[in-house]
């Protein structure tokens, strides 16, 4: 937690000036009795009518004053929390940026949209309530004892009798509730649980018949909730019957010696007004402290949530010595693996492979047989457990990321757009790029169709680019890698969604490219991998063939079983076509 | 997400909350007893000290004796409003939850019953927040909100009550003040309502940019555009400061006025009361500084229940919605109760016929028309079409998840409706490509269809399943939880367990969906086997997506666009050149 109250340093000085504000409020309220106290004693005693004016004029300033100090105190601390939790999201959020794909997949995204927004929000309220409050409830308390002391010292001695009797009632409930709050959480998760499940697996639980079985065992888990709900309700309900015995029992005690010291002259009527009325105050407060720790307790959790994600390093560790590769060439893989962080088995290893500039390298296989694993090794999204990646002649360690990546132009088997026009989408790839260079890119892509259809340049693109459709929004994003003019270019399955026909024709548009970059096409299909100059064949992270189409419908099984069950239907003859 | 239809009809809605109150209507009768006794109790106490006040005057004047019993008649008091107070607190909790427990497992009874055609049409976290928040929602708002409401009227009767009997002149000055805090909190609230609107619409902005940008955090990398993120992501952020505080700071301005109000009420009790007191001395109606003193209690916490009650009154209505929402679940129509002279299909050889079948989801739009088909006893039928034409609807009219419009289904020469629906799922086996598993151990997942089973059984069907090698070599093999749609296991596993959980009870006819593509090619074809070993002898319906289920089926359905467009066999169909022509050269050729 302690690292998060550096972004708060620059609201030190409303940090403190909230908090005073409201101490100053407080205090003025700790008078009102002392106020009332005089009314009685002398403007009451004395019939003194301008003397009881003036003290109901004061107690109206005191209001006036009160106003004008929570209102100043609202103001800084308000500003104080927003600020913080502005700085904090800005933090986080520029943190994240620098998260590795493993550290990514580690945290998970979904994970990380609940820290940027409902535990921030959690955290704002927390902090502004701590801000106001938190000092302000114990202050009413001990300054309401003092102020029965400067009254009187032995009708006093109640309050130091109160006070932990209360506190230790109204925290003592509070501790023991929390367990048992927490305990009605985790049955209100089996309940909702057991519901979800229930509703999703409808079909195969009503093809099964196990509607009653389902209504018994939600039956269970119902009934659990209720009983723990029960059970912490037993335990709240007690803190108002015991406070207000509590609370009671010392008017009785203070009234008793009140009397007393009055008889003897020690004491007058209209303080013995005001002892009562501080007793008042400070059961008012200690609930208000309590409602407040609970807030702040929830806070500091979603607090402790963020600074996890926030201490989140990537590991640097230098290679001592990185090897050299050829520089002859584009790419090259030497014995290149990875084993996925938490993973047993390695998700590829021993690849080989060596490409020339300009050259086109298909890789196929099943899925789960690594082919955007490969593929992803080259921009150093992953980096390489054992063996090492090439580019240029340099290991992909030793190379600026952001300048690998510069050359690189990647597209994704996953076809993701963003809100706003095609034109900012497609100048991901370039932001530097003229509407006349887009506007080739897309016609590469064979996207000029989808511009028409959706206005151009200027169209919209909704989020997750959900106007469009599937191949529509595959082109889209190969236009995006192709406005960047990429020395390599990768294509990680991502003509999927393209019939055969534009399939076939962006392949054309590919090799007619003027500035002639490696290209990797990964696919499950033959069609579209047979004319590239070199064709891995990967099945389950092992390279199990390598060499043109031609070769390896000679030499390797694993692609002819591929290709037959595509082209050539099982030994039938080749009539369809 | 509130919609507009929930504001109608509350009457409705309180009366079907009252029938649910029904059985508790004793201890809610008690509960509201026992609180207006406490309120009482708690009124009375400051009276109680006021009188005592009074007794202490000065030195020499202080009367012990009455302040003796005075004391007695608060402790004796404050006991009986103790106790009141937590026997209307144990009341209301048990009612409360009790209330809950009853609605959830109504609501679940409900889910049992509910057709198809609700289910597929509400998505499922809509349904499952009104099984959970929905009904916290009406238990906090109504049943508690109920108790603070009636204990707060009660309360600012009872104060109005005493103070009018201890001076109606002042109760007067604080009947028309308070109101002021009243409106300057509307004031305020209706002021600050823009500023929660303009704040919402940024905060909405935030998460649909993170959604957006950390949801593709990888895509993001891949073009370096961290910086520019970052930059994109600020000038939302410092939106949202500034709004935020606005909001933030305007809201929190309530409570400073109302206590602002609140202090003047009381600086005129002080003053009323103070000069009464000076005017009525040695007069006939003293006004006592005890009175004074009771006077200025009641006037400290008078407000407070106004503010409770204008909190209140906001979560009654949301809850009346919520209840609103409830009961529109459970009245929903459910699924048509197999007839009493329903038949127990037994001994299933399996013929299924179709004849005239009409069926659509909706009635502008009809979808199968006509449906023609017979099986024999032990056929194949393979159903073929593009992605999403429509081959869940067949299944749906198979397993009655759904009833035809029109026309007749039949299995063994008996129409459907004339069966119970749960004899003839249970002649059925089904294994569909979206498997579902539920968090638990892998024995319980494959015990669906046989709960007794013995680990014998359930081992002989893993290994026709061709599941028994990967549960093998699971930790605690079929002891090994896994969590909601099988955890971590791969999607070829996942479905050889959905496999090994129809072979295990192996009925007369099949439902088989066979795997697209997420499937590696080792599983594949031990997927392929164990659909083979099950097959045998039996009706299958398979959604095929190999050309060899195809090629072996006795018979092709053909389906585009929710309709069966073609029937026949491979070779027939070729030769009419239609749509499977067209289909099987498109995927199979070239």
């Amino acid at each position: 937690m302690r690292k998060l109250f550096v972004y708060l340093k620059e609201y030190r000085k409303e940090c403190v000036l909230g908090p005073l504000f409201k101490l100053l409020e407080a205090s003025l309220e700790l008078f009102v009795p002392m106020v009332v106290a005089a009314v009685i004693d002398r403007g009451i005693a004395f019939a003194d009518h301008g003397y009881i004016v003036r003290m109901s004029l004061l107690l109206v300033g005191f209001g006036l004053a009160g106003l004008a100090f929570s209102v100043t105190a609202q103001y800084f601390s308000a500003k104080a929390a927003i600020g913080f939790v502005t700085r904090l999201r800005h933090a986080l959020y520029a943190h994240v940026q620098t998260f590795s794909h493993r550290t990514l997949d580690t945290i998970g995204i979904s994970t990380l949209i609940t820290r940027m927004t409902s535990d921030m929000n959690q955290v704002q309220t927390g902090l502004n309530l701590t801000l106001r409050l938190l000092l302000r409830s114990p202050f009413v308390v001990f300054g309401a004892m003092l102020m029965a002391f400067t009254i009187d010292a032995k009708a006093a001695l109640w309050f130091l009798a109160v006070i932990p009797a209360l506190s230790l009632v109204v925290f003592g409930i509070m501790l023991v509730s929390i367990p048992l709050y927490r305990r009605v959480q985790e049955k209100l998760d089996a309940v909702l649980g057991s519901a979800r499940e229930n509703l999703n697996g409808v079909r195969v639980l009503r093809a099964f018949r196990r509607e009653a079985a389902e209504q018994a065992s939600f039956g269970e888990k119902n009934t659990a909730l209720t009983r723990n709900q029960r059970r912490v309700g037993r335990v709240s309900a007690l803190m108002n019957p015991i406070t207000l015995v509590i609370i009671d029992l010392a008017v009785l005690g203070l009234l008793r010696t009140g009397s007393l010291r009055v008889n003897a002259g020690l004491l007058t009527q209209g303080a013995v007004v005001a002892l009562y009325h501080y007793m008042g105050q400070i059961l008012v407060e200690l609930i208000k402290l309590a409602n407040l720790i609970i807030n702040v307790t929830k806070a500091v959790a979603c607090g402790k949530r963020i600074q996890a994600v926030l201490d989140v390093e990537e590991p640097q560790t230098v290679e001592p010595e990185l090897p050299k590769g050829d520089p002859s060439l584009r790419v090259e893989l030497r014995d290149a693996g990875i084993r996925y962080h938490g993973s047993a088995a390695d998700a590829l290893s021993g690849i080989d492979l060596r490409v020339k500039p300009g050259q086109t390298v298909g890789l196929i296989g099943g899925t789960g047989s690594g082919k955007s694993t490969l593929v992803s090794l080259i921009p150093r999204f992953y980096t390489a457990t054992s063996g090492a990646v090439f580019v240029d002649g340099t290991d992909v360690r030793a190379w600026d990321p952001s300048a690998l990546r510069q050359k690189i132009g990647f597209v994704p088997q996953k076809a993701v757009l963003f809100h706003g026009t095609i034109r900012e989408n497609l100048l991901w790839g370039n932001e530097a790029a003229s509407d006349d260079e887009i506007l080739t890119a897309a016609s590469l892509a064979q996207a000029s169709d989808v511009l028409a259809a959706k206005g151009g340049l200027d169209g919209v693109v909704e989020q997750f680019g959900r106007n469009l459709s599937g191949g529509q929004r595959q082109r889209l994003t190969i236009a995006r890698a192709l406005v960047r003019r990429p020395e390599i270019l990768i294509l990680d399955d991502s003509a999927s969604a393209l019939d055969f026909a534009t399939d076939a024709a962006l392949r054309k548009a590919l090799r007619s490219l003027d500035y002639d970059p490696t290209v990797f096409l990964v696919s499950q299909r033959t069609s579209t991998v047979r004319s590239a100059d070199q064709i891995l064949v990967l099945d389950d992270g092992k390279a199990v063939g390598l060499g043109t189409h031609d070769e390896l419908l000679r030499s390797c099984p694993v692609y002819r079983e591929i290709y037959d069950s595509q082209f050539r239907k099982e030994g039938q003859d080749e009539t369809a076509r | 997400m509130k919609r507009q239809d929930n504001k109608k009809a509350p009457k409705g809605t309180l009366r079907k909350i009252l029938a649910l109150l029904r059985p508790y209507r004793i201890w809610i009768v008690l509960s509201v007893l026992f609180s207006a006794v406490s309120v009482a109790g708690s009124l009375y106490v400051p009276i109680c000290v006021g009188r005592i006040i009074d007794c202490i005057l000065g030195p020499g004047q202080v009367y012990f004796r009455r302040i003796a019993d005075w004391m007695l008649r608060i402790a004796a008091v404050v006991g009986v409003t103790a106790l009141c107070q937590w026997a209307y607190g144990a009341m209301n909790n048990r009612v409360t939850y009790q209330v809950v427990h009853d609605v959830r497992a109504q609501a679940f009874a409900k889910l049992q019953i509910l057709p198809f055609r609700y289910l597929d049409n509400h998505p499922v976290g809509e349904i499952v927040s009104r099984l959970i928040a929905d009904v916290d929602q009406f238990a906090d708002g109504l049943l508690l909100g109920f108790t603070q409401l009636f204990t707060g009227v009660v309360t600012i009767l009872g104060t109005l009550a005493f103070m009018i009997s201890i001076r109606p002149l002042i109760a007067l000055a604080v009947v028309v003040l308070t109101p002021l805090s009243f409106v300057a909190a509307r004031f305020i609230a209706s002021h600050t309502h823009r500023f929660f609107l303009v704040q919402s619409e940024a905060r909405a902005d935030q998460t649909a940019f993170l959604d957006e940008m950390l949801g593709s955090q990888k895509l993001v990398k891949a073009f370096g555009r961290e910086a520019r993120s970052v930059e994109d992501f600020d000038r939302l952020n410092e939106t949202l400061q500034t709004v935020s505080r606005k909001a933030v700071f305007f809201s929190s301005l309530t409570n400073p006025v109302t206590r602002f109000v609140n202090s003047v009420v009381y600086a005129v009790v002080v003053l009323t009361g103070a000069l009464l007191c000076v005017s009525t001395a040695g007069t006939g109606s003293v006004f006592t500084v005890g009175a004074l003193s009771a006077l200025l209690s009641y006037a400290n916490q008078y407000t407070k229940p106004f503010n409770e009650i204008s909190g209140v009154i906001t979560e009654f209505q949301n809850a009346l919605a919520c209840a609103g929402r409830i009961f529109a679940l459970l009245e929903e129509t459910s699924e048509q109760p197999d007839s009493p002279d329903a038949k127990v299909l037994t001994d299933c050889k399996g013929c299924v016929s179709l004849r005239d079948v009409r069926f659509s989801y909706d009635p502008a739009q009809s979808l199968i028309e006509d449906l023609d088909l017979t099986v024999q006893s032990g056929q194949r039928i393979a159903i073929v079409g593009p992605t999403g034409c429509g081959k869940t609807t067949l299944i749906n009219l198979l397993m009655r998840f759904y009833d035809a419009d029109g026309g007749s289904i039949s299995v063994d020469g008996t129409d459907v409706r004339d069966l119970t629906r749960e004899s003839l799922r249970a002649s059925y086996g089904m294994v569909l490509q979206e498997t579902w598993l539920r968090s638990g151990t892998i024995r319980e997942n494959l015990i669906l269809g046989k709960p007794d089973a013995s680990d014998d059984e359930i081992i002989a069907a893993c290994k026709q399943a061709h599941a028994w090698s990967f549960i093998r070599r699971l930790p605690q093999g079929l002891d090994t939880v896994i969590g909601e749609d099988g955890g971590s296991l791969s999607q070829g596993q996942k479905q050889l367990l959905c496999i090994a959980r129809v072979m295990l009870c192996l009925p007369p006819m099949l439902i088989l969906d066979e795997a697209t593509s997420s499937i590696d090619t080792r599983t594949e074809i031990n997927i392929q086997k164990a659909f083979s070993t099950m097959m045998q002898g039996r009706t299958s319906f398979i959604v095929a997506h190999r050309l060899s289920t195809i090629r072996d089926a006795d018979r092709i359905l053909v389906m585009n666009r929710g309709r069966v467009i073609e029937i026949g066999t491979h070779e027939t169909l070729l030769a009419q050149d239609g749509f499977y022509a067209k289909l099987y050269n498109s995927q199979f050729a070239q």
